[in-house]
């Protein structure tokens, strides 16, 4: 196995009009590393996910995901091989509201992969069992309450077999209760060794699940660590004060 | 219960929604906000919807009752009854109120085809298209119908040569043409308002599945807003049927030509006011339905445009 | 000026398109005014349907039964039929009882047309106006008393500006779709743009130019109204309300 990061991402910057959200973010991930980034609001979380699936084209700095580097992709060929090895799973879920969930799953596998409608379908029947919502195959994600519509959209992002999954903040919108079912979901896919890298306020979670933490503020990436060090003994104030506020 | 997406527990009353692009804070009473939603909606079709209670008809009824009566009492017994002289003419006015319902049709169904096609250049990415069609859209939106009508009735040629085959273009079929000018334009407007109100999420996750724009648009968007755009596509034809009766005004023989030819060769022009009642009260019953249906349909799909 | 419009008849010479409106005086001079008849009739129903709006939604307040009756049917009557149907009745049907004994009609139909199209415009505009002042909570009124604001003033410096801004928006639409509507006095023979081109290109046979003119001429009239009301529209908006 390569010892080479899976992702790397260095020096990148981004502004949106007169705001610069990312002020030169560097950081690697290992293959089958469990990563969390928290921050307070506006520090730029989000934006590194989008810019790492190429969603958002960034001003400088380079990302490299598997074998593509994404600030250079153009044709729609290596865009299709780039978003097949990375998924994002969003805080909205935006499952698409006239298609029933199985078909919600299967969709961009035939349509985009080109895979066969049964097998697809059949894999589709798979990953609802995978994520225990096997018997909601049939129901319109109006149907669904937000726990599940997470979880049918996380079953949607697996089905385009991806190496790394990005998660957005995909508990923020659920009631606590429903956060649970979500969050041991998440757990079996880092356990059964997917690079996952998340974006998240759960903060016991993060500390059971992550391989490694990373804080971000004012668009850079202010510290990082293990997380047994990092909840322990964070070594910046803005860290320090950061966690007291959330813990 | 589904909880609603991004809205934490205990902020907003049940079944209350916010305005497009406002505030969760009720700082104006209902009224404002029904009058702001009905300004949307009616700045999509182009005209203020017709809102129809049944008691309408009752009324219209009543009317055309009380003018017959009137008429009659003056008559005198030497002529025929009101009511035979309408049920004679019945007939000729049915076959002109059939003919405004084929042009509406037949209007509507031009202009949504190529209103739809408009809507979606008014939202592609190349900055030409985009710009000509809303320039188009403007354009059409801004004439008056009567105009765009004159306009077809006298610059359409009254025959038209397609591979050798020569089809001639009766004054209806252009006046026809010239509806579906506004229909066009305000279905554009339609499809685009829809499109744009479908939440911004679905698009970047179809992105992030590596969805073209094609496919986004045709499987994920479009299907999406064919619920949203029911309600104000039904207003529009109502609208539009109420408006066939412009087409008189350039000469095409319909229900109002028709009332005036029967008035006329009655020679009796106190029937004018029964009459028109009359005609009236067709139009009620043909757009009333319309109109409760729409409210279902609003009611149903009860979406934020 | 005169060599603006001899161009013309060069233009006429030359390529045959045959704008008589510019070089000819007499259908210049008719043009002209069947365009400033056309911004008369819309400036005059816009002032008058404001006017009916105003009254008939105070008239709405009022605690006579019969009052808000009456402003209920005539909403009820003006909004759900046709326009045109509308001017039929008043020119010829209303009209032809309003005749001196001579057989001349006492109200000209240029008269019947702002009649007309106000009381339409007019019965759209009670129910803006309705909508708006029944939108500011009465907790604001009391709120402005409690800082020490009379009544009147009050209405005059928070209630009113608040209603206004909350009506530009649909009494906008109601406006632009009056200042189009104002093309189907053709029917009653009103010598607007439409009518009188109509004239001119029967006699100068030149209906193709003529029918472009005047579509320009109407686009341009609405797609500057349009213009200005969005403006003033955008300058009256309460931030973070209504889009």
């Amino acid at each position: 196995m390569s010892d080479r990061p899976i992702v790397s991402v260095k020096d990148i910057r981004k502004s949106f009009g007169a705001v610069e959200v990312l002020k030169g973010v560097s950081f690697d991930v290992a293959k089958g590393e469990v990563v969390c980034i928290i921050g307070p609001s506006g520090s730029g979380k989000s934006t590194i996910l989008r810019c790492i699936n190429g969603l958002i084209p960034i001003d400088g700095g380079s990302i490299r995901v598997a074998d593509f580097q994404v600030e250079k992709l153009t044709a729609d060929r290596d865009v299709i091989a780039l978003r097949k090895e990375v998924s994002i799973v969003f805080q909205q879920y935006n499952l698409y509201p006239h298609k029933t969930a199985l078909a919600n799953i299967m969709m961009a596998p035939i349509h985009v992969l080109k895979e066969d409608p049964k097998e697809a379908e059949a894999r589709a029947v798979a990953l609802l069992a995978k994520v225990r919502l096997q018997d909601k195959a049939g129901s319109y994600p109006g149907e669904l309450s937000g726990g599940q519509q997470q979880r049918v959209a996380i079953a949607r992002a697996l089905a385009m077999r991806p190496e790394i999954i990005l998660f957005d903040e995909v508990t923020a919108a659920l009631d606590p209760e429903t956060v649970k079912e979500v969050l041991v979901t998440i757990r079996e896919l880092a356990d059964e060794g997917l690079t996952c890298i998340l974006v998240t306020h759960e903060m016991g979670f993060a500390r059971e699940v992550a391989d490694h933490m990373y804080f971000t503020d004012g668009g850079v990436i202010v510290e990082h660590g293990p997380p047994a060090e990092f909840f322990a003994r964070p070594k910046h104030e803005r860290t320090r004060a950061f966690l007291s506020q959330i813990l | 219960m589904n909880s609603a997406p991004g809205r934490p527990h205990g902020t907003a009353p049940q079944g209350w929604r916010p305005l497009p692009g406002g505030t969760d804070l009720p700082v104006l009473m209902p009224a404002a906000e029904r009058l702001v939603r009905r300004v949307e909606r009616e700045r999509l079709i182009g005209n203020p919807v017709l809102r129809l209670e049944p008691w309408h008809g009752g009324l219209l009824l009543l009317v055309f009752l009380c003018a017959a009566g009137y008429v009659q009492a003056q008559a005198g017994a030497d002529r025929p009854s009101i009511v035979d002289v309408i049920w004679r003419w019945t007939p000729l006015l049915a076959k002109g109120f059939a003919f405004n319902i084929a042009i509406s049709a037949l209007a509507m169904a031009i202009g949504t085809t190529f209103g739809i096609f408009l809507g979606l250049a008014q939202l592609s990415r190349a900055k030409p298209v985009a710009s000509t069609a809303w320039f188009a859209t403007h354009f059409f939106r801004n004439a008056p119908w009567l105009v765009l009508l004159f306009y077809c009735m006298f610059l359409l040629p009254f025959k038209v040569t397609l591979f050798g085959v020569t089809i001639p273009l009766p004054d209806w079929v252009k006046a026809t043409f010239g509806l579906s000018l506004p229909v066009m334009a305000n279905m554009s407007e339609i499809v685009r308002g829809a499109v744009q109100s479908i939440p911004s999420g679905q698009w970047e996750s179809a992105r992030s599945f590596a969805f073209t724009r094609r496919q986004t648009t045709w499987m994920i968007i479009l299907p999406q807003c064919t619920k949203r755009m029911l309600p104000p596509w039904m207003n529009l034809y109502s609208i539009l049927t109420v408006g066939t009766v412009l087409v008189s005004v350039v000469g095409v023989s319909e229900v109002m030509t028709l009332a005036g030819d029967a008035l006329a060769s009655e020679n009796r022009a106190d029937l004018l006011m029964p009459f028109y009642f009359y005609i009236l009260a067709w139009f009620f019953l043909y757009c009333y339905p319309i109109a409760r249906w729409t409210v279902y349909l609003e009611r149903k799909y009860a979406v934020d445009f | 000026m005169d060599a603006f419009f001899e161009w013309f008849r060069w233009l006429y010479d030359a390529t045959g398109i045959n704008l008589t409106i510019f070089y000819d005086a007499f259908d210049r001079k008719r043009f002209i005014g069947g365009f400033f008849t056309t911004v008369r009739l819309a400036v005059s129903c816009i002032l008058l349907s404001v006017v009916i709006g105003i009254a008939g939604a105070w008239l709405q307040g009022s605690k006579l039964r019969l009052t808000r009756h009456v402003v209920y049917w005539y909403i009820q009557f003006f909004r759900n039929t046709p326009p045109l149907v509308q001017l039929y009745f008043f020119y010829f049907g209303v009209g032809a009882y309003l005749k001196t004994t001579g057989g001349v009609p006492l109200v000209s139909n240029v008269t019947w047309a702002i009649l007309g199209l106000s009381m339409y415009a007019g019965a759209f505009n009670v129910e803006i106006f309705r909508s708006g002042i029944e939108a500011v909570p009465k907790a604001t009124v009391e709120a402005a008393e409690s800082f020490g604001f009379s009544r009147l003033q009050a209405y005059r410096q928070i209630v009113l500006p608040l209603a206004f801004r909350v009506c530009l928006p649909a009494l906008n639409n109601n406006l632009v779709n009056l200042v189009k509507t104002t093309s189907i006095s053709f029917a009653i023979a009103v010598p607007e743009m439409l009518y009188v081109s109509s004239q001119i290109w029967s006699d100068s046979v030149n209906v193709e130019e003529m029918m472009n003119v005047l579509l320009f001429c109407y686009v341009g009239l609405v797609g500057l109204f349009v213009y200005a009301m969005h403006r003033w529209e955008r300058a009256m908006r309460v931030p973070g309300y209504g889009g």
